[in-house]
This record gives C-alpha cells, structure tokens and sequence, in this order.
C-alpha cells in the first residue's frame, strides 16, 4: 500500500541553498535514500517545497471561492516536503522514513494512503519467522 | 460441564483463536466478532461433548466464521472494496486446522508495536492476548473505562487502516521491540496476581499464559538476557502464589507467608534462569527486577529477609526505568532496613503522582506505615481513601480487617 510521508524540519523558509555546507550534506543524504528507494521500486514521488511565505489557501464558502495569503494553519513546523513509497506494509515504511535526513532534524509523520483503486491487490498476510528473514 | 471449566477453557482459547480469526481477516473488529461467534457455538456445544482439544476447536471455528464474514462484506458495494480484496489474497483460501504458535507470537508483537502509544500497547494486549473486557483492562490500568475503550477503537482502526503487517519482526529488530513485549507480559502477569475484579485475588490462568509466552520468547532469543531475567522474574513471583491468599481468599502479606508453601521447583527454574541472565553481561531493569524477586522468594524466613540490598536494587532499577512504583516499592523496602519514618518520607513524595494517587496499595501501604509510627488517626484515613479508590475484592477484605482492628 502507500504512504505519504510529510517531512517537517523547521526551515520553513524553504530548504537550505545547495551551495552552503548543510544544504550540501541535506543533498547527499537525500541522494542516498532516493536511490535505495528506487532501487528496491518503493519511490512513487517525492519533492521539497517552497517556504511557507509562497503557499496560497483556498476555501470555497457558501459558493465563495476565498483566497489567503500564507499556511492553512500558523504551525512553528510546517510540512516542507512530502515522499510518496509504495510499501508492503507499516514496518517497511516505518523503516524507510527513518531512513530520510528529515528524520534527523525534524520529524516525518507517516500517513497510509487510503486506496481508492477497485481492482484486487496482491497483498499476502504471510507470517514470518521470528528467528527467519523472509519479513521485516 | 462445569460453568467455571467451560469459561477457563474458553479463556485459554481466545488468543490462539482471535489471533487465527485475525490472520485470515486483518482486522481486529471482524477477528473478535468471530471469536465471540465462536464461544457462543461453544457454550452451546461443549456442555454436551467436550472437543479433544477446545483450543483447536475454537481457532477452527472463529477462522470460520471470519471466512465466512469476510465473504459477506465483500460481495457488499464499493465500501468494503478492502473485504473484496482481502477475499482474493492468496492466503485467505488456505484454511489450515488449528492453532499456531508463530500466529500467537506475531499478535503480541503486534499489541506492543512502536506504532501505538505505551497505554494503548497494554490495553491491547490485555484485550487480545489476555481476553480482558474493558473494564477488567480499565481497573489494571487505573483508567476510566472510557478511556480505554477509546483507545480500543482507535487501535483497532489504526490496525485496519495502516497496513501493520501480522508478522513476528525479523531478528534484527526483535530486539529492539523486546522490551515492549516484555513490559505488557509483566503486565499480564501481575494482573493474575491482583486481580481487580472478579471473586479471588489470584488468576492463575492469566499468569501461566504469561509464563507461557515468556517460555517462549526464551526459546527463541536464549541469548537476550532481559528475556530470560523476565522469566525468571515471573516464576519467582509465581512460586509464592500459594502462600499470597489464605484459605478465605484473603492477602497474605510478605511477612506473614508460610515459605514452605512456596513452589521450590519455580524458585530453582528461575535462580538458574537469573543467573545465567546476568553471565552475559548486559545489566537491565528486568534484571534488576529478577534480583529482588529472588532476594524476597530465597530468603529463609521474613526475619531474614536482607532489606538493605533490596532497596538498593531499587536504587539500581530507578536508573533504568523511572517508574513511580518502584520508587513506593523502594519506600516499602526502605521503611524495612530503616524504619518506618524514613520510608513514609519517600511515599509522601510520590503520593500526588497522577498515576499513583488513584493506587489503592500505596494508601495501603502508607497506612501501614502510618500505624506502626502510633499515627492512628492518619491511618484510618489512608485505609479510607484506598477504600474509596475501589480496590479488588480480597484487598478489600484486607482493608476492612485493618480497619476494625486500627
């Protein structure tokens, strides 16, 4: 199934420039896990965000298309990037957030996306060993 | 058969049963739904003819009747388009008889996932693995009923919706998970010991189940000292089970146990277990916890009991686990090798701990204090207030026997 993982880290300003030393080392440890995750087909989509001062809101109210300025909520960390993994369940994905520099210096929040498709899917409710290695 | 057979029997069954309900379902809700399905058919049945083997018989028939439920949702519209799915995994068509062991192992890693909270982790656990109804698991928690059956629910929803596998965690991360594990199983186990609801102080049923699962944890990990000082832990404690209820179903406090009621082959089991816990190495609160049990269970008579070292063991604890009732156990031990005042000193200090106020042992327990040091006014309060927070039944009695004689 999927998840989306909503990466907080503070800079809501925007990430940090490639060309300063953190925003290098945050480079090096994205390209690290992006290409674990590729290489094991659990990357569906992932990217960073702008800072908070480019967000725009929009309600519709009593018919009202109503636009503001700024974050839907003033939070001190606002979501600043988001990861979308295709995982066989909880732990893999678990395991993969903590896996994601975010994780260091903020937190990613790890919400299953609910599946909407109406075909079956080929998940197997296996058990694994205890002492074996066939599941995480 | 006989009413109190029939519901032991059934007791034993629920976890192998709804962990079998569960695996072919994925869900809590539809699991339980077919466990109860099941008592049912059994409470009809068994009275009649006792099956070979009720465990069995009961996982059988809730993985049934959880089949069958599944196949009903999923031939209702697009809501339970999950059901369909499930329906058409290639697990679901195998229907393999009986229960197993991996399945019971994996629903207790389940109830202790990092996922769920430290307080929902219990709860679960007591409901899943121990088979408690709400508010058995509120009065062990010290919870409003509601509370916790909120966090039933959101559990139950959490499993639905986000994907936990139902799988033991590979090795690697067993470890880490252990302690978890560990924590809810004490948990269990004490709850055998002091049960709060119900006629008798003691549910054996509950704590060998969770001798059970500790033996089996033992098995597979017999190189993670923690696991083994655990089970050390609870067959030390359980090898006093005699001697803890008079024949009225009342407490018999430490002191006044007969020790030649103890159960010398559990004592010896669990030396041996401790010891070769600590060869490895790696000290740790269940360790810990183990040594004290030993120092209470192996000393020749309360007299002898050597009090000193034990509350220096629960100095030694409190650096791995800051748990506020160790901190009252200390009090107790404290109070033994020091006098009476020294220790109320420490349980006045925790007394207003959220937790602990509403501990009807620790008002006990301060009460007890309260009269050796002639405060009799104070401890006819302190006996009150435990009254007042709805302790079980034998301690009840123990309670009102104190008061009378205060």
């Amino acid at each position: 199934m999927k998840y989306l993982f909503l990466l907080r880290d503070g800079n809501n300003d925007g990430p940090p420039a490639l060309d300063t030393p953190e925003g290098a080392e945050l480079y090096t440890g994205w390209r690290s896990v992006l290409d674990a995750m590729r290489a094991e087909g659990v990357l569906v989509d992932c990217g960073p965000l702008t800072g908070v001062t480019s967000a725009t809101t929009v309600r519709v109210r009593e018919g009202q298309v109503l636009v503001a300025d700024g974050p839907a909520a003033e939070l001190k960390e606002q979501v600043g990037g988001y990861t979308l993994v295709q995982c066989t369940g909880l732990d893999e994905a678990l395991a993969w957030a903590a896996r994601i520099p975010t994780a260091v210096t903020g937190s990613v929040e790890v919400r299953p996306v609910i599946d909407t498709s109406p075909g079956p899917v080929a998940v197997a409710a296996d058990l694994g060993s205890a002492t074996g290695s066939a599941t995480v | 058969m006989d009413e109190g057979l029939l519901g032991q029997a059934l007791h034993d069954a629920w976890w192998p049963a709804l962990a079998a309900a569960f695996r072919v379902t994925g869900d809590l809700q539809f699991a339980e739904d077919a466990v109860q399905e099941a008592c049912a058919g059994a409470v009809r049945q068994w009275h009649t003819a006792m099956p070979a083997d009720p465990v069995a018989w009961l996982a059988t028939t809730a993985r049934r009747r959880a089949i069958d439920q599944v196949r009903r949702e999923a031939v209702r519209p697009a809501k339970e388009s999950a059901a369909a799915r499930r329906a058409q995994e290639p697990s679901f068509a195998q229907d393999p008889a009986g229960v197993d062991p991996q399945e019971q192992l994996a629903m207790m890693f389940l109830c202790a996932h990092p996922a769920f909270d430290v307080a929902t982790r219990t709860a679960l656990t007591l409901r899943a693995v121990g088979g408690l109804g709400t508010h058995e698991i509120a009065a062990v928690l010290l919870l409003p009923e509601q509370t916790v059956a909120k966090r039933l629910v959101r559990a139950r929803r959490k499993i639905r919706e986000s994907g936990m596998r139902f799988a033991a965690p590979h090795v690697d991360a067993l470890a880490a998970r252990l302690d978890d594990v560990l924590a809810t199983l004490t948990l269990l186990h004490t709850e055998g010991h002091r049960s709060s609801t119900g006629p008798g102080l003691l549910r054996p049923q509950l704590s060998d189940r969770a001798v059970a699962i500790a033996r089996t944890l033992a098995r597979l990990l017999p190189a993670e000292p923690e696991v083994l000082a655990q089970l050390a832990l609870l067959l030390l404690t359980d090898a006093r089970r005699d001697a803890r209820v008079d024949d009225d179903g009342c407490v018999v406090l430490l002191a006044e146990q007969d020790r030649s009621r103890y159960d010398s082959a559990k004592m010896a089991e669990g030396e041996r277990l401790l010891e070769r816990a600590l060869r490895l190495g790696r000290p740790g609160r269940w360790q810990f916890q183990a040594a004290i049990a030993a120092c209470h269970t192996t000393a020749s008579s309360a007299a002898d009991t050597d009090w000193r070292e034990i509350s220096a063991l629960y100095g030694e604890l409190l650096r791995y686990d800051q748990n506020p009732v160790h901190e009252a156990n200390r009090a107790i031990a404290v109070a033994e090798a020091e006098g009476p005042a020294a220790g109320l000193t420490i349980i006045d200090a925790v007394l207003h701990h959220p937790q602990l106020a509403r501990w009807p042992t620790l008002h006990v327990a301060r009460a007890d204090l309260l009269r050796r040091l002639g405060r009799i006014p104070d401890a006819r309060r302190a006996y009150q207030r435990a009254l007042e927070l709805e302790p079980g039944p034998a301690e009840r009695r123990f309670i009102d026997h104190h008061l009378a004689h205060t």
